[in-house]
């Protein structure tokens, strides 16, 4: 067939993850490596982060976000098994691992890959996905397009904002607006306690005076060619509106940080199963999905606060991509059917939104990713009834990793645990 | 850790260490001799980050400057360390007249020693120019 590739491992995304992913791969022995990148530059959504703080695990210093690309796409370029594909939009994925792509320059592409790393990021929860009651007028953007405009094609898109959800991009753009000198009005959170980081509250509102409504909705939006001012009620615990709290505040801009949704059309494609919890693939310890040989990392697989963790994720996504790539031989599908029927499922219990991966095998030392439901304090978490770690303090808005060491795999085999199909993990008050 | 004294000790500020993502929420009390003490944080940086809170809080400021004949209008930059926060106002101002030509490499400075603060303003990121970016 005209126009067919053929590569060792296909990573689907040039962001932080597949960056990772295919120096990972490199590493473990994969001799070519090929990125598919939709994007005329890597980096991802790192290169509109122009913002501090990334970083501080993996390099112990606050870089910006371009800074934390940087660190990889140097090596990226330099190294002669990877091959870049940018302004590639990868538009289907098969099972057996073959992709179509277009590219302006080579037409329609096929490529076909003994290993496929997802490293598609997520997509920000719109408008639509919240129905608003009000008009339609312009003005209504997500936090993270508003970012773009302001930071890389330089437009501002208002002067006078309200932003909607407390989550990381909507108070990194408060303190952006501030900046650049418009006025943000207001953050308001529909929750009681803020979706964001602690730090970006303190370092992104207070710090410029910019108020914080907890318990608050937007609940009309105003104006017919431009937004020209939003109404803000309390909410019950049902996240009902209250009436009578109705305030109005004026202003032409309103921007939404309500949540980002893994993106993985091109996953559901190849029919890989997803997790309702997090919107992403079902992976075991090697992030592995239930489709052999197609891997997935990165917020494609769940939405990560810190990039650090996408980096460390991506490294094992990419590091078993090119094992599988190598024994690749009908083997390594037979291998996976057995490893499956041998994993545990990791399931999700009282206090914990997910944990991610969801199957392990049983003795592997590996790191549990998790969220619990709400803010708590001095819990324990508990895998099987076996401790695993003590937490002082845990945020819905902070993911926790906890090491599952041999000495936990040696008390849930005493207590029984392992001969059960399923783990319940749970966050409980001390 | 300076032991704090049980009398005379005032409440000075609650505050949350930005210095990593963990967040620690620390309080703040001066003893009658005018004495800082810090509790809350789970590591060292967080007594030093309330200390310099109180007595010269400070923040990195990252901004864009336009850049002629890049492969995008603007260029991220940073300070390279921390700047006086009451300086981010006047740092924005001379930071929004500030242009640079394509090529420019991450690290570059930008601006040297703004506000007299001893503390470079320097890219955050490779442009290229627009010739040869696709």
């Amino acid at each position: 067939m005209r126009n067919t590739h053929y590569t060792d491992v296909a990573i689907i995304g040039g962001g932080p993850a597949g960056l990772a992913a295919a120096l990972a791969a490199r590493k473990a022995g994969a001799e070519h490596v090929t990125i598919l990148e939709r994007s005329h530059e890597l980096g991802g959504i790192l290169q509109q982060c122009i913002h501090n703080g990334f970083g501080i695990h993996r390099f112990k210093e606050e870089l910006t976000g371009p800074e934390y690309a940087y660190r990889f796409i140097p090596e990226v370029e330099a190294d002669p098994g990877i091959h870049v594909y940018l302004n590639t939009m990868v538009l289907s994925l098969s099972s057996d691992k073959e992709m179509t792509a277009v590219h302006p320059g080579h037409g329609l592409i096929k490529l076909r890959a003994k290993a496929v790393v997802l490293a598609m990021g997520c997509r920000e929860r719109t408008r639509g996905a919240l129905s608003i009651p009000g008009t339609r007028p312009a003005g209504v953007f997500t936090a993270g397009t508003a970012q773009r405009f302001v930071n890389m094609d330089g437009f501002m898109p208002g002067k006078q904002v309200v932003i909607l959800g407390s989550g990381d991009i909507g108070l990194i753009m408060a303190r952006r607006f501030t900046l650049e000198g418009a006025k943000v009005e207001a953050v308001v959170e529909i929750m009681p306690y803020p979706a964001g980081l602690a730090r970006n509250i303190a370092q992104c509102l207070e710090d410029f005076d910019i108020p914080l409504y907890l318990s608050s909705t937007v609940t009309a939006i105003h104006g017919k060619d431009r937004v020209e001012g939003v109404t803000v009620s309390q909410v019950d615990d049902n996240w009902c509106p209250i009436p009578g709290t109705e305030r109005y505040i004026p202003c032409d801009t309103l921007l939404l940080s309500v949540g980002l949704i893994p993106e993985n059309e091109l996953s559901q494609e190849a029919e890989v199963p997803l997790d309702r919890c997090t919107g992403g693939p079902i992976v075991d310890e090697n992030r592995e999905t239930e489709i052999s040989g197609i891997f997935a990392c990165g917020n494609v697989l769940h939405v990560h606060d810190l990039v650090d963790y996408v980096s460390e994720e991506a490294e094992i996504a990419g590091e078993a991509a090119a094992r599988y790539a190598q024994n690749q031989a009908a083997a390594a599908s037979e291998n996976q059917v057995q490893r499956q029927a041998s994993q545990l499922a990791i399931t999700p219990g009282e206090g914990v939104r997910y944990v991610l991966p969801q199957r392990i095998t049983p003795g592997a030392e590996v790191d549990l990713y998790l969220r619990v439901m709400q803010p708590m304090d001095d819990i324990t978490l508990s895998l099987g009834g076996v401790a695993l770690a003590r937490k002082r303090q845990v945020r819905p808005s902070e993911m926790l990793k906890i090491r599952l060491k041999p000495q936990h795999w040696d008390s849930l085999r005493e207590a029984g645990a392992v001969q059960g199909r399923e783990l319940c993990l749970k966050a409980e008050p001390r | 850790m300076a032991i704090g004294t049980q009398v005379n000790q005032e409440l000075e500020r609650k505050m949350t260490c930005i210095t990593c993502p963990t967040g620690c929420q620390l309080e703040v009390t001066r003893n009658a001799d005018g004495e800082l003490s810090i509790t809350g944080a789970q590591c060292r940086r967080g007594e030093v980050y309330a200390r310099n809170e109180i007595l010269d809080p400070r923040r990195v400021l990252t901004t864009t400057v336009r850049i002629r004949n890049g492969s995008l209008p603007l260029l991220p930059v940073r300070t390279t360390e921390a700047v006086p926060k009451e300086l981010l106002a006047d740092a924005m101002r001379i930071l929004a007249k500030v242009e640079v030509t394509a090529p420019v490499r991450t690290g570059d400075v930008i601006l040297p020693n703004i506000l007299d603060t001893g503390i470079d303003v320097t890219a955050s990121r490779d442009m290229k120019r627009a010739e040869d970016a696709f």
